[in-house]
């Protein structure tokens, strides 16, 4: 048993090795650390919220309002930063505060109406854009000073490779992620939602607190790549980050997470980002390619790795149920 | 006798069907005149009839899917797909009826696929149609080749978007004839109340004899052939197939659409008239909106505002309480009900 938990997360990582493989041998320029270091930076604000995605999809639920409330984080820090003299710094805590208080309201009408995750985070989805539209319909940049200083913070990697301060801020968020699922009583009680509603109430797990501390961990990681998002396009947009949750939904499934909650990695998920940006980095290294062949070989991906946990699954129930007729027979037997 | 049932049944929605509609009679006072040109019916109330075509035509198929307790994310997709479809089969020369039949063999494709990932391999619904939600328009791009194919000298096909008979648009008509046969199928057979009864506990009626993998497949079989003539329509009404744009977020309206027609996304109960007054709601909602002279932007939060207050109606907690509030007798029974149905 021990095996096939890991298995998805081991297929990932073949998988991605044989991507890197074939992309080194058609463009043997990929491999170098710039292009690791700008694969990173790209997928940076994708890769922060779905940290936050691997957590609700590990609890069994979804969350479709991540990508609304990215657009609302740029939408909110850019016209704040227009029209008022509040530093970067204080605009991101007010930010942040807004936005973990959006997931956490969502998480309680998700336990305390007992409704469906998808429905609430889809009015989640709707009133988040909603919100930013109001704000503003403009593209407004951003020119505050210290955003440049931001922009400007890098460590050069050996090979010339820059390592941003946005990349470096989605590595540390998988890493504390990572922590927080394996080593935390937190971690262990999202597990436990996602495995077995009922058992995990039965065994005292406070199903109201991680279920809103869930959503509110996931809205505050939007947040986050929000303000990533806004350091990366220097801008905010109220059309921005249009379906982005379906891909932090794409890269949690490839990275071998279990949509019905209970099994997964936060590690795998940033390998799916890894291979999401892989494709993206190929397609462009190719340049005849159109960059509608993303979605087509992440479709792909999804079904391969769906197919993989079904199968999976059917061999556990099968070896599971050959195991209880072995003891259902012992007692003859003997 | 059955109609006095319906209107009782929908009252809710007939109410706000009738509020919005009022309201927008009081932004723009023409709203309820309807005038014969050249044969064909136009005002307002014609044009939300004809605008809300599409998602009239997915929500009929998603309500059939919901009632099985899943979802189709990927009828955008779809729409764009078969969009697609119609339009480069056109444009290469064939013949209406077999551009038609060939879309709708491609619609009814997709919905195959769905069906199957969902009845044969048991994936979840939302995950098994997130992957053609995801590839679908990418599939798309790969038939228009990355361009909007145009058919403006293709007046046939131009017709079924634009087109009247009997003095109403084309659209119109086409959801109309759908709907009402529909509507025959699944309640003047026992097959809406089987589709029920898989939305309830799809392993109880299959043990009770209830072939659900084969009643799953044609649930989202015809969820792909609604968002096929939906996709249709919507590419004959632009005189073009748009892989980007063609049904973008219309998923989310269909099902906004069902459930603001009373059917409970927890499965086992629909009412396919709720859903067209859901979509009339939405699209009387979307006439009103820009005839008021608002950005349409206020769309989203007055969706977002009714989703809420249809959860909170919907809500097991709610209807609890409800339940309580009639007659304390009943109370536990409800209570271990709605904690039964929940913990499914």
């Amino acid at each position: 048993m021990k095996n096939s938990k890991y298995l998805p997360l081991m297929a990932t990582f073949v998988v991605f090795v044989l991507a890197y493989i074939i992309c080194i041998s058609v463009f043997p320029n990929m491999l170098s650390t710039r292009v690791a270091g700008n694969l990173l930076t790209d997928n940076a604000f994708l890769g922060i919220t779905a940290v936050g995605m691997t957590f609700v999809i590990l609890s069994g639920g979804i969350d479709l309002s991540v990508g609304s409330v990215i657009a609302f984080t740029g939408v909110f820090l850019s016209v704040i930063l227009r029209d008022t003299s509040i530093h970067p710094l204080v605009a991101f805590v007010m930010v942040l505060a807004l936005t973990t208080a959006f997931g956490a309201a969502m998480g309680g009408v998700i336990f305390f109406l007992d409704m469906p995750p998808f429905i609430v985070t889809l009015a989640g989805m709707f009133l988040a854009r909603g919100i930013s539209y109001l704000l503003t319909t403009d593209s407004v940049p951003i020119t505050h000073p210290f955003y440049s200083t931001l922009q400007d913070i890098y460590f050069v990697m050996p090979g010339g490779g820059r390592l941003t301060l946005i990349a470096i801020v989605m590595l540390v968020v998988f890493a504390v992620g990572i922590i927080l699922a394996q080593r935390t009583r937190f971690g262990t009680y999202v597990y436990a939602l996602g495995g077995n509603l009922t058992s995990a109430q039965l065994m005292g797990v406070p199903v109201a607190k991680t279920t809103i501390g869930i959503y509110a961990l996931s809205g505050f990681l939007a947040g986050l790549s929000g303000i990533v998002f806004s350091l990366y396009t220097s801008a905010g947009y109220s059309l921005a980050a249009v379906g982005v949750e379906l891909d932090a939904i794409a890269a949690v499934v490839i990275g071998g997470t279990l949509l019905t909650g209970g099994y997964g990695f936060v590690a795998g998920t940033f390998l799916g980002i890894c291979i999401q940006g892989l494709i993206q980095t190929y397609i462009v290294f190719d340049g005849t390619l159109s960059s509608w062949w993303t979605k087509i070989v992440i479709g792909l991906l999804l079904f391969g790795f769906i197919a993989l946990q079904r199968g999976l699954m059917w061999m556990s129930e099968r070896s599971a149920r050959n195991m209880r007729h072995a003891s259902a027979a012992q007692p003859s037997n003997a | 006798m059955a109609v006095p049932t319906i209107v009782r049944e929908r009252t809710p929605q007939l109410i706000v069907l009738a509020v919005i509609l009022a309201l927008n009679a009081v932004i723009s006072p023409g709203f309820f005149s309807i005038e014969i040109q050249n044969d064909r019916l136009y005002g307002s109330l014609i044009d939300v009839l004809n605008r809300g075509a599409p998602v009239t035509l997915l929500a009929i198929g998603m309500t059939l899917v919901i009632a099985t307790k899943g979802i189709d994310l990927s009828v955008g997709a779809v729409m764009a797909i078969v969009g697609a479809v119609a339009a480069s089969l056109i444009t290469s020369g064939y013949s209406l009826p077999a551009t038609l039949a060939g879309a709708l063999f491609v619609g009814l494709v997709c919905g195959l696929w769905n069906g199957a990932l969902v009845a044969l391999l048991d994936i979840q619904p939302i995950i098994a149609t997130l992957i053609l939600m995801v590839a679908g328009r990418g599939i798309a791009q790969l038939i228009t080749e990355g361009v909007i194919l145009t058919f403006n000298d293709k007046p046939e096909l131009i017709f079924v978007g634009s087109g009247s008979f009997l003095s109403l648009p084309m659209p119109v008509i086409i959801w109309i004839v759908i709907a009402i046969l529909a509507i025959l199928v699944v309640r003047r057979s026992a097959l809406g109340l089987l589709i029920e009864a898989i939305g309830i506990n799809r392993r109880a009626s299959t043990l009770s004899g209830v072939n659900s993998r084969v009643i799953l497949l044609a649930v989202y079989a015809v969820s792909g052939l609604c968002a096929a003539v939906a996709g249709v329509i919507a590419a004959a009404d632009i005189k073009g197939a748009d892989a980007n744009n063609a049904g973008l977020w219309l998923e989310m309206d269909a099902i906004l659409a069902v459930v603001i027609g009373g059917t409970s996304l927890l499965g086992g109960r629909f009412s396919l008239v709720g859903s067209l007054m859901g979509a009339m709601i939405i699209q009387s909602l979307n006439t009103g909106i820009l005839l008021a002279g608002f950005p349409p932007e206020f769309n989203l939060i007055i969706k977002a505002a009714i989703i809420l207050i249809i959860l909170i109606v919907q809500s097991p907690a709610s209807q609890t309480a409800m339940a309580n509030f009639r007659a304390n007798r009943q109370t536990v029974a409800v209570k271990t009900e709605s904690r039964e149905h929940a913990a499914r």
